[in-house]
């Protein structure tokens, strides 16, 4: 018997799109899934991990190399291969217009499920993925996290002899998350399953038994977790900075240092990858501030090997001046935003419950919560997107129910999916962006001239928005949304689908935007972004749970050092909780 | 703001929307060859095949008469290119065939007696057979038939009768069908594509979230919206241009009218039309069902416009309901204009309802396209 | 492809999925059953040139009884209806104004030139309305010279020969009776070819294909389940049509209805064939959309006869229309419903039709492919 479910060995594929130089999605490509385990391929955004799912399961064909899967050649035998493994594609196809239950019926009947099969493993589907109360709604009208677990529900009406999910968490909330983990690990353990899943999130990684870590079509590492972790042995500190001294701003010093790998603020903390375990950066030296030694993970692991790949060409973010750093308590500045008594209903399901907040000049803001917490609705009407149900509202001193367009002079908007023109090329966007806003034609060339450097898009003017890599789409997003030098930045969801590289410089781009007086309003599903944030808050069910510095809350909730992820889990569950008792 | 900086300031909003949306549509090259072949191609094939007038129509004969004066009515058939003779046939038991099958679409029987009942001085029918499977060309056909008779007749009285007929046809001497079709295919085209991307204008940005990204810029809707107008309305024209040149120098059919009236025409049509495109864009949650009511609306609009068949052989009730047709007012307008040079005097009454629909449609296109962003 | 349990049972499945859809998407019945409706009705009573009640302006510069006598036949005929007016620039401007379409004007001394056999009548005509203006001109002209006629019988009689027009399979020459087959042809190319290469864009479009790929399902299933809610929809606008024309219009079933189905439903296959060969070419909604409207809808309309009779048309477009399956299904279905079973016609158009059906389904099958790009 085979001990492996999928052995594919110098797998290549190559694209040639018109009229552009060909792209070597996979170039010489080992991998081996061993049988009942689960296996995860990580890599950045574009690293081809899609082009090898999609191989895997015969949608595409590979250039060179062999490739078995379930014992079978996928090339001589696809449809027998695609008789034997359940597929979540990352965009899973759930028609929008059917029920739950009859995309549940339509895979079941495609899989040629018994009607006796079906009951029970419905049954327990539905139990798992929390689905059970909801099995008449139509899958359009569920919240993101809901879609992504009916589409894994879909996936597993049977028990496939190999599951393949291609990120299947993208979007989704921390809790669902956690239960979408649970019920993998369950099906692993219960059924043998055998299970290659691809993912963004290190923690999600090394919850698996094998690892392998793909950039830009190639394979750079493979291993267990453990053995991964061990590359950053050693190079791994945390640094407490004092009170008085913002951690982005620290943070975004250190990454700005020759012998920093990677640093990210976690827990209150900074934590630091040097590039040797001696090294001690400038900025520690001049404070005098201590690195404390940590035990690496393998998101360290994982950055070391980005950073060895591409010897990164590490792109040079104008630094602050020091006295930015020091922490000016943005609760003392001047209000942006206010809030009281906010309302949204749509019929009569309360979106948003009366929600009273004030957002301050300069203020990193986050707004979180699962998916279908409210955190949308209140982020579109703070947009002026959509109209308050009731309760007052001013942006920028401005009454929203009385000027809208006025407001909107003032602010600047990043969309959570890509939304500017994908026809258009970098610079007529931003040239149709600038002139909306009103710049002339002199401020608007200068302007344009200074955004483009600033977010590295000059060498890519001419190119069409929709064919650049996600990293550069959401610079540009970023570019076109400060043309005008706004008071106010919202970013839904702004890093989402974007690589761990790319969301660092993104991050230091906010650092200084906020330290030269922008206030910034965020969503985010990557619970670690908090860190950056000022202050906090949280919604559930439409209702605000906490609102806070990320240190206050982690007091509040007596869990000091731990990560936002935990933190927020902990409120949301609570919450619940109380909830239910309520009742 | 002073009033002029306001000025300004909507002008230089105009300007980038309408920039922006012209390069979006015209970036892609299959757009650009959508927009520009099938408007050649149609206009080309259309004006071939939107042909009313006898041409060569194959017919059989039955000449049971055999005499001088059968073969001298036959005679007049033969001088025309309108006819083409098929068969000569000796009875008349070989017609059902020929009919049926398709071969030819007209017989003309001549009875054994034809010359004796002449002679005698009485009248001598002929029968005309006619294929009414295709009963434009058959009606047509069977009244050239007569006519051709009637004028045999005079003939054969040696001197012309008492009476001389004068016709003259106004605008179109020869009666040509086809200069009727084309000055409608300059509205027609245009309509179609008009429709079509004011419809799918607003619906595709909102599929790919790029209309929220306008809405939180200080656009006003009432921006927006002539943004969103302006393009269509602009490509729309530029077809129509097209198609006129084809019409007055491809096919030289007369231009009698002046380009300036016609020009206005054209731009209080697309108006309308936009105004329509541009409703059914704000109504619809996605493109497919733009497609949908595009379509739905669309074909009985162009059916009912008089393009193919006159209005006045409608009905009452459909006459009525082409009342909110703005196609039916620009196909009798250009019409009137092209052939017949009619100034803006003579066609006020179709740019009233014009202007009636584009100041129905724009405002409910402004108000739903602001209150459906949910 | 082995049809076996497993097959049905997927293909059962998605048929169902398909039909859900259908039926909460309101927009495709729409497109299935009300523009069907529609059509019949505009095109039955509102497409029509058959020439009535032409508006026509009669200036009667003499007043004699024999002047009258002459302009008699427009009363009470149901081709014209006719206004006195006194004078010929009255008459030019009514007719400049399109409230007439045709003038008769009897100069004076009409009657006393009749006997000298100088008399003259003018006609004018408003040539904007071509086909109008022919048959009116057809009209007036038979009028007036088988009044003529009438006087010379009187005085020298020299015989002469009259037309007696029959026209075949459409006594009462009715608009109606040719256009339902005409409509029946746009329903089933609508249906068949719109909502088929739409329906099939939008799961290449929406990406939900890929889910759909990675399952036992077989392409042939995958395409055949995909189509059938298509091709009932269409079936069901076509009997619609049919009950229609048969009650509205008394719409004559002169060949066999089996067969008139059995066409019928040929040509749909062909219509869902080129849908899918649409929508594996350009996967995108908009552009399967636009080609359909392009390669299908108007050539159908203005091509295959239906509006525009095909032996008065250039060589070139005889030509074009001949690559039209449309062409041959149309002349097949006005053969059957007016005509009656004529077998040579009825071979030929269902061989050529056959030929088209398996060409375009072969194309389609061999496009759609389990891949992604």
């Amino acid at each position: 018997m085979r001990t492996a479910v999928i052995e594919a060995a110098g797998i290549s594929k190559t694209f040639y799109p018109k009229k552009l130089p060909p792209v070597a999605a996979l170039q010489d490509v080992n991998l081996i899934a061993r049988t009942g385990q689960l296996t995860a391929l990580i890599g950045p955004d574009g690293a081809g991990k899609t082009t090898f799912m999609r191989l895997l399961c015969g949608l595409m064909k590979a250039d060179a190399g062999t490739l078995h899967v379930v014992g079978l050649d996928v090339a001589e035998r696809p449809q027998a291969v695609q008789d034997e493994l359940s597929y979540m594609p990352q965009k899973f196809g759930l028609y929008e217009d059917l029920t739950v239950q009859e995309n549940l019926d339509l895979y079941a009947d495609l899989h040629g499920i018994t009607a006796a099969q079906r009951q029970e493993r419905f049954a327990r589907l539905l139990e798992m993925t929390g689905l059970t109360p909801f099995t008449g709604r139509l899958a359009g009208k569920l919240s993101g996290g809901m879609k992504q677990k009916l589409g894994l529900a879909c996936t597993l009406v049977r028990s496939p002899k190999l599951l393949l999910l291609d990120e299947p968490t993208a979007g989704v909330d921390p809790l669902s998350r956690r239960e979408l983990w649970e019920i993998l690990q369950r099906l692993v353990q219960e059924e043998h399953l055998s299970v290659l899943v691809s993912t963004a999130y290190m923690e999600e990684a090394s919850l698996c038994q094998d690892v392998y870590v793909l950039n830009r079509g190639r394979m750079l590492a493979a291993g267990t977790p453990e053995h991964l972790c061990r590359l950053a042995e050693g190079r791994c500190f945390s640094v407490l900075s004092p009170a008085s001294f913002s951690l982005r701003i620290l943070q975004s010093e250190l990454l700005r240092d020759p012998c920093v790998t990677d640093a990210v603020p976690v827990g209150g903390r900074v934590r630091v990858i040097t590039t040797t375990p001696a090294a001690v950066p400038a900025i520690l030296k001049e404070h005098g501030w201590k690195k404390e030694p940590v035990a690496p993970r393998l998101e360290d692991a994982f950055m070391i090997l980005l950073h060895q790949d591409a010897a990164q060409e590490r792109q040079a973010v104008p630094g602050l001046s020091r006295t930015d750093g020091l922490i000016v308590d943005p609760l003392t500045q001047p209000v942006d935003i206010e809030a009281r008594d906010l309302v949204r209903t749509f019929g009569d399901f309360v979106a948003v419950r009366h929600t009273s907040f004030q957002v301050h000049r300069g203020e990193v803001f986050g707004l979180l919560g699962p998916n279908g917490a409210g955190k949308t609705t209140t982020f579109r009407m703070l947009c002026g997107l959509l109209p308050a149900t009731s309760g007052y509202l001013s942006v920028a001193g401005v009454n929203l129910r009385k000027a809208r367009t006025q407001a909107r002079a003032n602010i600047g908007y990043v969309a959570q999916k890509f939304s500017l023109y994908g026809s258009l090329t970098v610079y007529e966007n931003l040239r149709f962006f600038g002139g909306i806003y009103g710049l002339t034609r002199r401020q608007l060339e200068r302007r344009i001239t200074a955004v483009m450097e600033e977010f590295q898009l000059t060498e890519k003017a001419d190119y069409v928005a929709e064919r650049l890599p996600g990293g550069y789409k959401q610079r540009l997003s970023m570019a076109a949304a400060l043309l005008h030098k706004p008071k106010i930045l919202f970013l839904d969801e702004p890093t989402s689908g974007i690589d761990p590289l790319a969301r660092r410089q993104f991050w230091q781009q906010i650092t200084r935007l906020s330290a030269q007086g922008t206030t910034i309003i965020i969503t985010t599903h990557f619970m670690d972004e908090a860190e950056y944030c000022d202050r906090i808050m949280i919604q559930d069910k439409g209702a605000l749970l906490v609102l806070g510095r990320p240190d206050e809350i982690r007091e509040k909730l007596h869990l000091p050092g731990a990560d936002m992820n935990a933190v927020f889990i902990a409120i949301v569950e609570q919450a619940r909780q109380k909830g239910n008792e309520g009742i | 703001m002073t009033f002029f900086e306001t000025l300004a300031l909507f002008g230089q909003h105009l300007r980038y929307l309408c920039q922006k949306e012209l390069i979006t549509i015209f970036k892609d090259p299959r757009m650009q060859f959508m927009l520009v072949m099938p408007v050649i191609i149609q206009g080309f094939i259309f004006g071939y095949a939107a042909n009313y007038n006898l041409d060569r129509v194959p017919y059989a004969v039955v000449d049971e008469s055999h005499s001088s004066s059968s073969r001298d009515y036959l005679a007049r058939f033969s001088g025309t290119t309108s006819f083409e003779l098929k068969a000569v046939l000796g009875n008349t038991s070989e017609l059902g065939d020929l009919i049926t099958s398709g071969d030819v679409i007209i017989a003309i029987v001549i009875p054994q007696d034809f010359e004796d009942v002449l002679s005698r001085g009485g009248t001598a029918p002929v029968q005309v057979i006619a294929d009414g499977r295709n009963s434009s060309i058959a009606g047509i056909a069977t009244g050239y038939v007569s006519q051709i008779t009637a004028a045999w007749n005079e003939s054969r009285r040696g001197s012309a009768g008492p009476i001389t007929i004068e016709s003259r046809t106004w605008y179109n001497p020869n009666q040509i069908t086809r200069w009727n079709f084309l000055p409608g295919l300059i509205a027609m085209i245009s309509f179609v594509q008009v429709i079509f991307l004011a419809g799918l204008s607003i619906a595709r940005e909102r599929e790919q979230g790029t209309f929220e990204q306008l809405l939180v810029t200080p656009l006003s809707p009432l921006e927006i919206l002539i943004g969103k107008a302006m393009p269509p309305m602009l490509i729309g024209f530029a077809q129509s241009a097209m198609l006129y040149l084809i019409a007055r120098y491809w096919f030289a059919v007369p231009f009698a009218g002046s380009l300036g009236t016609l020009t206005v025409i054209i731009l209080v049509f697309m108006l309308s039309s936009t105004g329509i495109g541009l409703s059914i864009s704000a109504v619809s949650r996605n493109m497919q069902q733009v497609l949908v009511y595009v379509l739905v609306l669309m074909i009985p609009m162009v059916l009912l416009s008089g393009i193919a068949t006159p209005v006045r052989n409608m009905p009452e009730f459909l006459q009525i309901i082409t009342y909110a047709d703005p196609m039916r007012f620009a196909v009798d307008a250009v019409k009137r204009v092209y052939l017949e040079g009619a100034g803006l005097a003579a066609i006020w009454r179709d740019l009233v309802p014009m202007f009636l629909i584009a100041a129905v449609t724009m405002p409910i296109a402004a108000w739903l396209f602001r209150h459906r962003t949910v | 492809m082995k049809l076996n349990r497993h097959s049905l049972r997927r293909m059962g499945a998605l048929t169902r999925k398909e039909f859900f859809q259908l039926m909460r998407d309101q927009s495709s019945l729409l497109m299935g059953i009300v523009l069907p409706l529609i059509l019949i009705l505009i095109m039955g009573y509102g497409m029509s040139l058959d020439v009535k009640n032409v508006p026509t302006a009669i200036v009667l510069e003499d007043p004699s009884p024999t002047a009258r006598q002459m302009v008699n036949f427009t009363e009470g005929s149901a081709y014209f209806s006719p206004v006195y007016v006194r004078s010929m620039r009255t008459a030019e401007t009514l007719l400049a104004q399109h409230d007439v379409d045709a003038i008769i004007r009897v100069p004076q001394n009409f009657a006393a030139d009749v006997n000298q056999g100088t008399a003259k009548v003018q006609v004018i005509l408003n040539g904007t309305e071509a086909t109008t203006a022919m048959s009116a001109q057809r009209y007036i002209e038979a009028a007036v010279l088988t009044w003529e006629a009438g006087l010379s019988v009187r005085s020298a009689s020299a015989g002469q020969a009259t037309t007696v027009s029959r026209i075949w399979f459409n006594d009462a020459n009715t608009s109606a009776w040719f256009f339902v087959p005409g409509i029946l042809m746009l329903v089933l190319t609508t249906s068949g070819v719109f909502l088929t290469s739409v329906v099939m864009a939008r799961e290449w479009e929406r990406g939900t294909f890929e889910s759909l790929f990675v399952t036992p399902i077989k392409i042939g299933e995958l395409i055949l389940a995909k189509v059938l809610p298509y091709f009932v929809v269409a079936v069901f606008g076509m009997i619609l049509c049919l009950i229609a024309g048969n009650v509205l219009y008394d719409l004559p079933m002169r060949g066999s209805l089996i067969l008139l189905i059995g066409v019928s439903m040929l040509y749909l296959i062909i219509s869902l064939g080129i849908g899918l060969v649409i929508s594996a070419l350009t996967k995108n909604q908009f552009l399967a959309c636009q080609v359909s409207l392009m390669i299908s809808f108007l050539p159908s309309v203005m091509l295959s006869g239906f509006l525009f009779d095909l032996h008065s048309q250039p060589l070139a477009i005889q030509i074009i229309s001949q690559f039209l399956p449309t062409t041959y299904y149309l002349q097949l279905m006005k053969t059957l419903f007016l005509a009656g079973n004529y077998w040579p016609l009825i071979i030929r158009n269902g061989l050529i039709l056959l030929g088209f059906a398996i060409l375009f389904i072969g194309l389609a099958f061999r496009m759609t492919r389990k891949e992604m790009e």
